[in-house]
């Protein structure tokens, strides 16, 4: 089959604001999987990778041509995929399985639950261009809810990078870990937060990326970057802001969040997902669970009564609130400013 | 509402030939729409900067006779006795838009601020934003499902509805397609009618390299389905294929196996796995506005 170049002349936009899915494709964050898992498959042969008609996307394709042997392609059947993956573990293998986060959060939310959380599994799920990243292929292609189900089963671990360096690390340090892996990964247009190769990151702690005292934000995966831009913001109104990079979000590192939460008695939480089940309900478990009392928490995020309008994602964002500007008007309501 | 039928006001009048019509085919119809589809196909993934032209093309002159009088279709879009169309392979949403508006379901100035924030019409199609789309859909492997579900209440409310269900080729290694097919056959639902688009590729090549759906017809006949293969670039033959299909009232359901190839018009996309989603810049959509106008003419 043809894989030459299209006879078309125009490259395609690279603007970060730009809405051109095509284009996004080529930046996905995800789209580092497939080269790092190469790297990690060169010195450790129990890694397998699957994809449903979609490593172009992924670039899991990537991984295929280092390693074409390990990488199997299922076609169009994430159910069989997962399952799947499942009983290549117990021979053994580390599969890491990709697909859009809507289709294998919410698709396969049983075989995640039957047959990789409960028999503890070593599968990492690749769920990428989660949240409404995919603007306007509408509702079908958005994942809002995924944390909410992936919270609530036992044996999941759940993180969420935000970025590419973050990705990277993530996947290096997690090929041992015992049990199944949920990486929700974005579309690609989260700017860099932390320099390659050396990011903070440790796998069930909460990462402190800014310190203030006035409020807390916390967030995740898409929605760190805007925080640090709206806590700039308010820097330059007297307003100093913690950031905190949430990427675990299971198991989720309460100790860290009450402290956080009680010393400035505020917490907005951002987040690319429904405000119930999330984010912000792993944070309001933890104050009440920890016995934080008087907090105020700001939920920003998808309304908990509507699915996404249809739009570019970067016109979503910031419809829903969820860019610097949506952010910090948030803070300063939460202030009483 | 889906209420009583004989309490319906729509205008019988107001039908398209419908399937069973005695009508002479309207070939000229079929080809000018097939022209509106793949053109403004062009024009409005040039709005969203990003789109399926691929998959539209292929599927160019069935959608262009489904509603060239194939759907039996009233001026009202809730006519509960019309058929329905479910397009089970949603990312063809953006070649039956301007269908829509042509059929007056939808106003025509929407399709110009198509994807835009706020506009109902998506990359995929949703029922509860868009007259004349009959159900949601985007996430692949559904559509038969409800096609049947579609199908089984039309024959217990006593409509006269077809259902018909717009498949991918590479759409058929989703599990519940199968378990929809064999439920189709159990129920013996022969106002199903479901049709593949059988252009050669999914998303990551051809479907017999990603995964294997071959023998399509065998595998729906072992469940109980009646398959006829067509050429689904050639106007007269989908018309007589698609108006030749067995009464509602019987119990054999329908497979359309329409070969077709992804990309069909546009030579360098034809077969290309690189423009399953693509944009065009203005100076190459121009140039394959121009290449279009060659093939329909
Ligand atoms: C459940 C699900 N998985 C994956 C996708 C992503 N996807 C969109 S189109 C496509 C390929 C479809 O191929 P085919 O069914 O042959 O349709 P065509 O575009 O060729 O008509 C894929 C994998 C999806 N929309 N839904
Ligand atoms: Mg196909």
């Amino acid at each position: 089959m043809p894989d030459a170049p299209p006879a078309f002349r125009a490259p395609l936009p690279s603007d970060p604001a730009s809405w051109d899915m095509a284009a996004s494709e080529r930046l996905a964050n995800a789209a580092v999987a497939g080269e790092v898992l190469a790297d990690l498959a060169d010195a450790d042969d129990r890694i397998v990778v699957l994809t449903a008609d979609l490593k172009f996307s992924n670039r899991t394709v990537d991984f295929e041509r280092r390693h074409p042997r390990r990488f199997l392609n299922v076609g169009i059947a994430e159910q069989h995929m997962v399952t799947m993956a499942a009983g290549m573990a117990t021979f053994g293998y580390v599969p890491y399985v990709a697909t859009f986060a809507s289709f294998v959060g919410l698709l396969c939310a049983e075989q995640l639950r039957t047959d990789l959380a409960y028999p503890g599994l070593p599968v990492r799920v690749l769920a990428h261009h989660a949240g409404i990243s995919l603007g306007f292929y509408g509702t079908s292609h958005h994942a809002t809810e995924d944390l909410g189900l992936l919270r609530a089963m036992a044996n999941m671990t759940v993180i969420c990078p935000c970025d590419a360096a973050s990705t990277e690390r993530a996947l290096r340090t997690t090929v041992d870990h015992d049990g199944p892996i949920y990486f929700r990964l974005g579309r690609g247009r989260e700017p860099d937060v932390h320099a390659p190769g050396a990011p903070a990151f440790e796998v069930g702690r909460l990462a402190t990326l800014r310190d203030g005292g006035d409020l807390a934000i916390v967030a995740n995966g898409v929605t760190v970057a805007p925080a640090l831009a709206a806590a700039e913001q308010l820097a330059t109104e007297g307003v100093e802001a913690t950031v905190l990079d949430a990427h675990t979000i299971r198991p989720f590192d309460a100790e860290t969040l009450c402290a956080v939460a009680a010393r400035s008695g505020r917490l907005l939480v951002a987040e690319e997902h429904n405000v119930v089940g999330g984010l912000a309900s792993a944070c309001a478990d933890a104050l009440v669970d920890g016995g934080v009392g008087g907090v105020r928490l700001a939920r920003a995020g998808m309304p908990p009564d509507e699915y996404a309008l249809i739009g570019p994602p970067t016109h979503l964002y910031r419809h829903y609130g969820l860019d610097a500007d949506g952010l910090a008007a948030r803070a300063r309501a939460l202030l009483d400013r | 509402m889906p209420g009583n039928r004989t309490t319906d006001p729509a205008a019988p009048a107001a039908l398209a030939a419908g399937a069973a019509g005695a009508a002479p085919a309207p070939l000229e119809q079929i080809r000018r729409r097939a022209a509106i589809v793949r053109n403004e196909t062009l024009r409005l993934i040039e709005v969203a900067k990003s789109g399926h032209y691929t998959s539209v093309f292929s599927a160019a002159e069935l959608l262009a006779a489904l509603y060239s009088g194939v759907l039996r279709l009233a001026d009202d879009p809730e006519w509960p006795d019309r058929d329905r169309l479910v397009l089970s392979k949603g990312h063809v949403a953006v070649g039956v838009y301007p269908l829509l508006a042509e059929h007056g379901y939808i106003p025509a100035e929407l399709l110009d601020q198509y994807t835009r924030l706020g506009n109902p019409l998506g990359d995929h199609p949703d029922m509860r934003r868009v007259p004349g789309i009959d159900f949601s859909s985007g996430s692949l492997g559904h559509g038969l499902s409800i096609g049947v579900g579609m199908a089984q209440a039309a024959r217990m409310r006593g409509y006269g509805s077809r259902i018909w269900v717009l498949l991918g080729d590479q759409e058929l290694n989703e599990g519940q397609i199968w378990e929809a097919a064999q439920a189709a056959g159990h129920f013996g639902l022969g106002n199903l009618v479901a049709i593949v688009d059988r252009n050669q590729m999914g998303l990551d090549g051809l479907t017999e390299d990603v995964m294997t759906v071959e023998p399509i017809g065998d595998r729906f006949r072992a469940f109980g389905w009646r398959v006829v293969e067509l050429d689904g670039h050639d106007p007269a033959a989908v018309w007589e294929t698609l108006t030749a299909v067995p009464a509602t009232d019987t119990t054999t359901p329908t497979c359309l196996v329409a070969h077709t190839v992804k990309g069909k018009g546009i030579g360098y996309m034809e077969l290309s796995r690189t423009w399953h989603l693509g944009y065009l810049a203005p100076p190459d959509a121009t140039d394959a506005a121009r290449e279009l106008e060659g093939f329909h003419a």
